[in-house]
This record gives structure tokens, sequence and C-alpha cells, in this order.
């Protein structure tokens, strides 16, 4: 996994609550097997029409928000399936940080493991922030101090956001979560043998 | 004495292999089905970093998202797809993990198949790159849905990593009224504590209610606890548990049969025990219950009105029920029960298990499906399908105008043939109402088994009870 960098970018207004993870990448999609290219196909219902056509209405196929690295949303972004085809196609898209009042839990696991740092903050500071996207501002995201910063009307905004400090390092460092675990393999073996003698039918009912 | 532990207190105990520095833990799986969509780029990720599956005799994999329900002998026809399943089946011939491919009978969903199989007992830690994992928590497994990326995790290592979840216990007091089912509980869970109300927990259903429901009906609680927000839902294992798993294939052998049924009491949650929330809900006041939106908070009584935006005082709330109500097709205060459907589904890991069958071969019996209706049955398992065939329930089904299929997920989510056109309506027995979800610009109403067949009946959203 790559490590996560400094951001500088305008970010996507999308003050939606709810959204799920079947109307970030529907069904039609999953049926790769692979994690790239799906970036095009982010949003797809709400982005194209039924015949493909973009919406020019909606705020990914607005010109000034082609290149944004941040997307705003609401609370309980993320919601339904666990498919992580919903964080693969926003980071194939180009998006690598989302601020939201709250997310469901696994779409927001699943950020981690992708590089993709989503930011939980109150709903009143999720507000402002949607109104400086709304007029494309710029922020910069800096997760080794964990502040967002933008410029507005003269005046530095600073805004501080918590983060697991287990889910910080994974980011910044880009860590293999499974060549850490292996590290600690002996501790692993180490439990089945006790499991075994504990609740030996776990090991005598295998599967053939 | 020790303090008092709730039965998530003692699986999260029973399987914690070590503590990390940075206060994570790593806990042990038990126990990992798998299935097509979500696994291709896990075993890619093993290839890639030259690894192996620690055990794949605790794991076991089936085709069940993408697969067709009609002409099985004529195999997939979307070449899409059959890559996908293809692609699953060569993973666990390398591997060496169990596949039930689609000509085997006891193919089905996974979360159908896990209980049916005895691969789902209590206590275990059980994961699925799926979200409807929480399902087995009806057995007192604590089951959870993951992304892909811990699926290659768990096929590395056999374990996750992972935080302790708060604990929230959801009571359901007093005798549910009749003609009321796990279904109509589970809906109105989601309604009183919404699609978030659950982030962050783990729940455990508790109460005469909940105790009184069969096996099946606990895995339908279970099932939507996702719906709620929380990864996980639980039911302390009792009698009814022991006698569900006895003699399943992969259920302890006879001679381990007692020593596994004693542990498996020992989790029950103790006395006092305490939850970080608890949340109180009266059964004798449910009735049954369908969804009006596009969120599975979005639910009503089937004898009330489509609500009216006008009466949210939240500007976001009332901006996202109009929002609802426009894809919905929906005029406020319209009854419920005068809301014209055009298909019904019957199926899905939530209910396509044989008590959900029979329930709507009740209501289907002697009667025919409404002419504008396409109404379909999709068994949850070949084993389902087999048992339902043997008690004459496809013949009821088939007598009345339903069409009888072949087990898979079908058109919960619509990721085979099975979906709805734009502005078709459904009477749906799945678990999510999402815009786009059974197909794009279709509508989903969320419901039992038997108030589906009873919309399949009458042609629109009805009452099972007055059938």
């Amino acid at each position: 996994m790559e490590k996560f960098k400094k951001i500088e970018s305008n970010a996507i207004p999308l003050p939606m609550v709810n959204v799920d993870t079947d109307m970030i990448i529907p069904k039609q999609f999953l049926k790769t097997i692979k994690r790239t290219g799906l970036g095009k196909n982010l949003f797809y219902e709400l982005r194209y029409d039924e015949k493909d056509a973009p919406i020019d209405s909606f705020v990914l196929n607005q010109d000034k928000y082609k290149d944004s690295q941040i997307l705003i949303t609401g609370k309980n972004f993320g919601c339904g399936s666990s498919r992580e085809h919903a964080p693969w196609s926003i980071l194939d898209y180009g998006i690598k940080c989302i601020i939201a009042s709250s997310f469901a839990d696994i779409f927001y696991n699943n950020c981690f493991k992708n590089g993709i740092l989503p930011i939980k903050l109150d709903e009143s500071e999720v507000t402002k922030l949607q109104k400086a996207a709304e007029n494309s501002l710029s922020f910069t995201i800096d997760l080794e101090n964990q502040k967002i910063a933008y410029f507005d009307k003269n005046i530095n905004h600073e805004v501080s956001f918590e983060l697991d400090k287990a889910k910080k390092t994974s980011l910044l460092e880009g860590l293999d979560d499974i060549g850490l675990t292996l590290a600690k393999v002996n501790h692993i073996s180490d439990f089945e043998n006790k499991q075994k003698s504990r609740t030996p039918w776990l090991y005598s009912q295998q599967i053939k | 004495m020790s303090t008092p532990k709730t039965l998530y207190d003692k699986i999260w105990n029973d399987h914690l292999v070590s503590e990390n520095e940075d206060g994570t833990s790593i806990i042990y799986i038990d126990r990992h089905l798998v299935h097509e969509v979500t696994s291709p780029q896990a075993f890619e990720g093993l290839k890639i970093a030259n690894r192996s599956v620690r055990k794949p005799n605790f794991t076991l994999a089936t085709a069940d998202h993408n697969i067709p329900t009609t002409n099985r002998d004529e195999g997939i026809s979307d070449p899409e797809s059959k890559l996908q399943v293809d692609t699953l089946e060569e993973n666990c011939k390398e591997h060496a993990i169990t596949f039930l491919s689609m000509s085997d009978k006891r193919q089905g969903i996974v979360h159908i198949i896990g209980p049916e199989q005895g691969f789902t007992q209590p206590g275990m830690t059980i994961v699925c790159g799926d979200s409807h994992t929480s399902t087995h928590g009806a057995f007192g497994a604590l089951a959870w849905g993951i992304g892909t990326s811990e699926v290659e995790h768990v096929l590395a290592t056999q374990t996750l990593v992972q935080t302790k979840a708060k604990n929230m216990q959801i009571n359901i007091q007093g005798e549910l009224p009749l003609g009321v089912t796990a279904k109509d509980i589970v809906l109105k869970i989601i309604q009183t504590i919404g699609t978030a109300g659950g982030t962050g927990y783990v729940i455990e259903y508790t109460g005469d209610a909940i105790k009184s429901l069969t096996m099946e009906g606990r895995m339908t609680v279970c099932n939507m606890s996702i719906e709620a927000g929380a990864r996980a839902g639980l039911i302390s294992p009792d009698e009814k548990t022991i006698e569900y798993l006895k003699g399943r294939p992969f259920s302890p052998a006879e001679n381990e049969y007692q020593s596994a049924s004693d542990y498996w009491l020992s989790l029950a949650s103790d006395d006092g025990a305490a939850y970080d929330k608890t949340v109180n809900i009266d059964a004798s006041d449910i009735i049954p219950q369908v969804t009006w939106g596009t969120s599975p908070e979005d639910v009503v009584s089937i004898d009330g009105l489509v609500p009216n935006p006008e009466d949210e005082s939240d500007e976001t709330k009332k901006k996202s029920m109009i929002r609802a109500l426009e894809y919905m097709g929906l005029v406020p205060n319209t009854p419920l029960k005068e809301v014209k459907v055009d298909k019904v589904f019957i199926g899905s890991c939530t209910n396509g298990r044989i008590e959900d069958l029979r329930a709507a071969s009740k209501i289907a019996k002697d009667r025919k499906v409404a002419d504008h209706v396409n109404a379909i049955i999709v068994p949850g398992s070949g084993l389902v399908k087999q048992q339902a065939e043997e008690e004459g329930l496809d013949k009821i089904f088939i007598e009345s105008g339903f069409e009888w299929r072949e087990p898979g997920c079908s058109m919960c989510l619509a990721m085979n043939a099975d979906k709805l056109k734009p502005q078709e309506r459904c009477a749906s027995t799945s678990n999510r109402n999402f815009e786009g979800r059974q197909g794009r610009g279709g509508r989903t109403h969320l419901m039992s088994p038997a108030m589906a067949a009873a919309a399949a009946i009458n042609g629109k959203l009805s009452d099972s009870r007055e059938i």
C-alpha cells in the first residue's frame, strides 16, 4: 500500500446522507476479478443516465471537481454491502480522503486497507466544509498533524480531527497488515494448540 | 466471583491471540465462508506475495451471487459472471478449499448453507466477505462481514486485527401477536434505532419474543443487524440451538456433542452483565411491517400511510424523504394497502429458508397470483429446494402462478438476470431497498414471506393476516 502523503486539493461536495455502497459502485461492476479500473463507474447511477451519457448536474461531472482528491459528504456514508469495490472505485477515481459526520463500520475499515483516509467530524463542521467545497476552495489534509486547513475570506481556517493511532500509523507508513500479523505466527500456533485442547470438536470435525 | 460477562465478552476472550502495542487485538477466526464476488482479488494478493492459505479446512466456498436461477444445465451465459465463478473454483482447487459448485445439491447462499451444514456453531468466530454474515449470530457465533483485504488476511493468517466493539442489548419483551414474524421484529428494530443506530456496536438480541423464535426466525433477525449499522448480531445459544445442530454434517460428532453443548450453553450472557446501551421494544405492539422508501429504516406498519415529508422538521431528513418518495413513485398519505406491485421476490439469505417457504405457501395455497404480477420463489439452497419439493410446496407455488427457481442470491442484489426494470415495484423478502438495488430504477418494498405472498395474490401491498 502507498504511504499517505499530505493532500492539497479542492473537495467534491456531496451533501447526501446514508450513501450506500450500491450507490457508490452498483452490482454490475462487481463481476471484475481485479481491483483497478472501477473509477469510471464510481457513483454510476447518479453520474450517468440510462443511455450512459453523463448527467451534467451531478457534481462529479463538473469540470472544476475533475481532479479533486477529497469528498465531503453526509452521515452514515458507505452503509450496506461489505464490497471493497466501493473504496477501490473511490481510490481509482483519485479520491484519497473522505470527510463525513459518520461512516458505516465495514466501509470505514476498508478505507484504511486501501490508503484512503476517512475523517469523522461534527455535523456542523462538515456543513461548513461543504460550503467551502461548493466554492471550490482548496484544502490541505495533513494526516501527520491531524489537521484540515483552508483559506476563506482572508482567514486561515484549521480543523483538527481524531483518529485511532494504529490506523494513522498504518496509513502513514503504508503497512502490510498481513506481514505484520505473520510476524506473530508463533502466537497464532500457540493459540491453536490451546484451543484444540479446550474445544477439540472445532478441530476434529473438519470439512472434507 | 468474577464480573458477569456478555456473550460477546466471552467469545472475544476465547479468541484473543494477542494484544498489540497499539491497542488492537489479534482475534482467531474459526470459520471462513468464501464466495465468488469478494474473493478473487484476495487470492490474487496471496499469489503476488507468495503466501498460502493457513487453514483450508476451516474454509468453505460456494458461488451464490452471480449464478442463474433458471436453466442451470446450460451453465452461466454471462462471460464475466462465468469467469468469476470459474476463478473461485480454480482458486479453491489450488488451495485445497472445499467448493460447493452449482451442480452440488448442497450449493446455496453462503449464509443459508453454513448453518444447514453445521459449519456454523455457537461460540465460533465466523467471517465472510459479505455484510450479511451477521446471520450466523443466531447461533451465538460472533460473525461479521469483512472486505476483500481482510478476506486475504484471514486466508493467510486465520486471524484478523480488531478493536473490541461496544455491546448493545436489544430486548424484545412480551409475546409476538399471531401472524407477526421475525422479519417484522427486525424491521421494527431498524425503524426504532435507524440504519446507523448500531454503528460501532455488536448487538445482542434478548427477551421472550426472541427466545420464542425458531432458529430460522433468529437468523432472519441477526441477518439484518447490518441494516441497523451493527456488524454483528448475537443471540445466546439454548436448547433450540443444540437441537438444530444435532446430526448435521459438520456438527460435532456424537461422542463430543455433550461437551460441545455444555460449552455452548456456558456462553450465554451472565445475569447482570453490563451493556453499553439497552433498547427495549414491546413485541405485542408489533404488526406486519413494510418499507416505503429507499433505506431499511423507512418502515411503516401495513395499516399505515405513506409518510408526508411536510411532517418532518429536520431539513436534511425532509430532503431525503422527498427524494425517496420521488424515486419510489409514491404520494404522501396514500394507504400502503393501495400500493400496487408488479413483481414479488421470495428468497435471499434473510428469508430463503424452509420455514419462509412454508409461510408463503400457506398464503399461496388454493389462491392465484394476480394477473399483472410476476412472482418468483428462489430457495436459499439446493437442500431447501429439495425439502420444499418433498413437502409439495413447489406444486402449491406453481399452481398458484409463482415461478419455482434454482437457489442463489438472485433478485436480492440482481447481479444475475433476475432484476427489476425501471419503475417496476417489487414486494421483496430481501434486506435492502436501496436505490437501484434490485435493478436500476426498481422500487423495493421489504417485508416478510407471508406478506410478500399476500402482495402477490392481491396484486398490491396487503396484510397477510387478512387473507
